[in-house]
């Protein structure tokens, strides 16, 4: 998983850097090949104490991690690309947040980010990420589906069953700073290596831009169209220019399998079925992004990973697995019990709504996935969903019988 | 390095803290060149002091938010970068054209405002069938030079055929207009004039970092607390304005909310809400400043009733004060002969006057001929919500349509004029009457 950026650079960029500016910005790229330097210099005319955000009303971990000696240390970097500190926390500043939820209030532009401002992204990975600490540990990568045991839920109680990731493509910035002609590079080598996929996995790309009205419809109401981000956290960030380009959507034919292009990240990639077999979701799920991973790398790209932060995405929060394995499933009785919220908490499972995150529960139907993201590979977090939610359905079993349940011990984090 | 002839439009920068090869501010990868021979292998920050207004376009210093992306646009080729205009109807989408793209796409403004910059706002907003936005906006006051190619025919399709070369006449006596004392009461229920003014060697709304968006709050609220006499007033910053402070000036109807509108939203505007955004107003609350909201300042006066003449006077007496006032601190506004008042966006240039009325035209609105009187007259109708909005009880708020090209004396005149008339009318279809003689000829 070794980068050679300047491989990447030499055959991808063929134009541009060489010819226009010549020698000395190859030296340059060749000497910062073992570690990232910041790019062009941010000159300033006030001081960073002039410029420091006022952040008193605000509750997210960008907010709590930025001192203004921080601020004044990262304010004049920028990545290679250009991207700076201010527009990593744009969003941050200008969504004070929520008393009760806390956002994490900055992205990353680039693969560079996470290096360049990793004094700021650092605490605040470690915070959201319930201390993990990207300067001393290793995030482990695991997607070999066969480890994975009881992966056959109830399908009285689980209706369906879904395992989502993202994935970057190496080389290329990220939404919030992609110029119009990147992303549609990205749009470009994603679908070229999708077209490649065979046997369950065939499938076909649906541009926004060139839907037709019927392929629209279809799309909702299978659930798959994701509409243009309204959301302020996103919109805030940059993610949104030049809406509808470069954006689509690509799915099998069995509609089980799904890739969003360029939304929030650059890919989002989604195993789904209806039922309760999560270990078939899951082992397609592997097999999907190894089998794109594989036809991307045939071509001369790679995913952004490293063994630090594991797969790198646009938001801090989903780094690591980039995962979230959920499934939809009956729970009236227990959902009313008080006892429900520390049941997942100790569990390391979240609840959401039937319609994802920030919605509500409709019929005592729960959306329930696992928390964590980091510090924990693929396999582990799947089987944590699994070993949860069957614990989730013997509760609600015994609460129909009358019997008691038990809060259970609390899962150790970091394994 | 090679060298390249210096695009017409681009200023040449120098840089207290630069590094051995000067570059000209036009040409980006010439500029680009410099800072990588300097940086090999180190990180270098050039933190300049801050400087007083007028040296600032000498220096140039970029703002530290956006333009980061222009050196990574130049890999690909303005092929690979043109936007997708094919779905767009505003000016900016009916005037660009990849061959354009291309020559202005390497360029950017002193502090680092790039031709992406400019049109983000037209690509994110596709627009109307029926209504033409702009599509556009400037970053600070060198946009409308450095993108004149593309600005100069947005503004000539949008203020009705303003050539490049032609002289913009301000005009801010109000003396000069005659009557406007004695719009009739029974159908005019408020007069409102208001223009904006940006602080020349600042950055526009678009652009500005917090720092520079702070000092001009700062540089306003100087100004606007020597004001005296009738126009003595105060200041309320919208971060911390009380509970009872907000609700008073919502009821006033002076309070101004974070922008909403896409249109805005796509432009960057409403960055870093509500850091150093604010309302001032006179005890008297007919004369209103609004503060780093779409442009650096707003400036309003307004009363109830038909006394424009009145309102008009004391917007043409407070801002020539305001303008006093600044000069004493060594700042001026922006303004050259050619588009009068630089402002944010290319529809407010000139004067960036709107004169208007809220009046009675219940008869008048349903008429056959309303829209062509009003286009006649040089006049536009929104609701009483200001603008995209609906009328409500038949009253609407009738302003000039214009704002480059005419002086601020020659707007007011029209509107007052054309109120007049409209009442007229008005008055005789309450009556049954015809008002076919009355029809006016093209202003």
């Amino acid at each position: 998983m070794a980068s050679s950026f300047t491989r990447i650079l030499s055959s991808k960029r063929n134009v541009g850097i060489l010819s226009v500016v010549g020698g000395s910005v190859t030296a340059a790229f060749l000497l910062n090949r073992e570690h990232v330097s910041a790019g062009v210099p941010v000159r300033r005319i006030y001081p960073a104490s002039a410029e420091y955000p006022d952040l008193r009303k605000h509750n997210n971990c960008m907010a709590s991690n930025l001192t203004p000696a921080i601020y004044a240390k990262l304010c004049d970097k920028a990545t290679p690309n250009g991207f700076t500190l201010d527009q990593a926390i744009q969003t941050g500043v200008d969504n004070p947040g929520h008393p009760f939820i806390k956002t994490v209030g900055m992205v990353a532009g680039d693969e560079e980010s996470y290096e360049v401002f990793a004094d700021l992204l650092d605490p605040v990975i470690k915070e959201r990420h319930n201390g993990y600490d990207p300067c001393t540990m290793k995030h482990p990568t695991d997607l070999d589906a066969s480890k994975i045991h009881s992966g056959q839920f109830d399908e009285r109680y689980v209706l369906s069953s879904r395992v989502r990731t993202g994935r970057s493509i190496r080389g290329l910035s990220l939404p919030p700073a992609c110029t119009r002609a990147e992303r549609r590079e990205v749009e470009r080598v994603v679908i070229d290596a999708l077209s490649g996929l065979k046997g369950d996995l065939t499938g076909r790309y649906y541009s926004l831009t060139q839907m037709t009205e019927k392929e629209q419809q279809q799309l909702i109401d299978d659930h798959f169209l994701f509409d243009k981000p309204v959301s302020p956290l996103l919109t805030c960030a940059g993610m949104a220019r030049d809406w509808p380009d470069a954006r689509g959507i690509w799915h099998n034919n069995e509609k089980t399998f799904l890739i969003w292009v360029n939304e929030e990240d650059h890919t989002r990639v989604i195993s789904m079925e209806k039922g309760g077999n999560m270990k078939r979701v899951f082992e397609r799920f592997c097999r999907g992004l190894k089998e794109v991973e594989r036809l991307i790398q045939e071509r001369g790209w790679e995913f952004m990973w490293n063994e630090r932060l594991g797969y790198i995405l646009t938001c801090p929060s989903n780094l690591g697995t980039g995962l979230r394995a959920g499934v939809h499933v009956k729970l009236p009785l227990l959902s009313k019990d008080p006892r429900f919220s520390k049941i997942l908490d100790n569990l390391r499972l979240q609840k959401r709504g039937t319609g994802g995150v920030d919605t509500a529960a409709v019929g005592g139907v729960f959306d329930i996935s696992n928390l964590d993201r980091l510090g924990q590979s693929e396999v582990q977090l799947v089987q944590t969903v699994i070993d949860g939610v069957n614990y989730l359905v013997e509760c609600e079993k015994k609460l129909e019988k009358g019997q008691d349940i038990k809060v259970p011990p609390p899962l150790k984090q970091f394994k | 390095m090679e060298s390249r002839p210096r695009p017409m439009g681009a200023q040449t920068v120098r840089y207290k803290a630069a590094p051995p090869a000067v570059c000209a501010a036009g040409e980006l990868s010439g500029r680009r060149c410099g800072v990588w021979v300097c940086t090999v292998g180190k990180i270098g920050i050039f933190v300049s002091s801050p400087d007083n207004g007028s040296n600032r376009t000498q220096q140039g210093a970029a703002m530290p938010f956006g333009n980061t992306h222009n050196q990574m646009k130049m890999n690909y080729s303005s092929d690979q970068e043109y936007p997708d205009l094919s779905k767009h109807n505003n000016h900016m989408a009916k005037i660009l054209t990849p061959a354009m793209y291309e020559r202005l796409r390497s360029k950017q403004t002193p502090s680092g405002f790039t031709l992406d910059d400019v049109i983000q706002t037209g690509v994110d907003n596709p627009g109307h069938p029926f209504i033409m936005t702009v599509g556009c906006v400037a970053g600070d006051e060198e946009t409308y030079e450095v993108f004149k190619e593309l600005l100069d025919p947005v503004i000539e399709d949008r203020h009705g055929g303003y050539k490049p070369a032609d002289k913009h006449k301000t005009d801010l006596n109000p003396d000069n207009l005659k009557g406007g004392d004695d719009l009739d009461p029974n159908y005019v229920l408020s007069s409102r004039v208001r223009t904006g003014r940006s602080i020349r060697g600042f950055c526009l709304p678009p652009h500005c970092s917090r720092g520079e968006r702070r000092m001009v709050e700062k540089l306003s609220n100087e100004a606007l607390d020597s004001l005296t006499g009738d126009l003595k007033g105060k200041y309320y910053a919208l971060k911390n304005m009380t509970d009872a402070e907000q609700q008073q000036l919502i009821d006033d109807h002076f309070l101004f909310d974070k922008p909403v509108s896409p249109l805005l939203l796509a432009s960057g505007m409403a960055r870093d809400w509500p850091d150093a955004r604010g309302i001032w107003h006179n005890d008297n609350k007919t004369f209103l400043v609004w503060v780093n909201e779409e442009d650096h300042l707003r400036v309003i006066s307004m009363q109830k009733g038909g006394n424009m003449k009145e309102v008009f006077n004391r917007f043409c007496t407070g801002l020539t004060k305001i303008e006093s006032l600044f000069k004493e601190k060594g700042h001026e506004f922006m303004w050259n002969e050619h588009l009068g008042y630089v402002l944010t966006c290319p529809s407010n240039l000139g004067t960036g006057l709107r004169a208007g009325v809220h009046m009675k035209l219940p008869n008048m609105s349903k008429h056959a001929k309303f829209e062509e009187v009003l286009k006649r007259l040089r006049l536009q109708k929104r609701g009483t919500g200001g603008v995209d909005t609906a009328a409500v009880g038949g009253v609407f708020d009738i302003s000039n349509a214009d704002r480059l090209g005419f002086s601020e004396v020659e707007l007011v005149q029209m509107v007052v004029d054309g109120v007049k008339l409209l009442t007229e009318m008005e008055k005789r279809l309450e009556k049954g009457q015809s008002i076919d003689d009355l029809m006016p000829a093209q202003k």
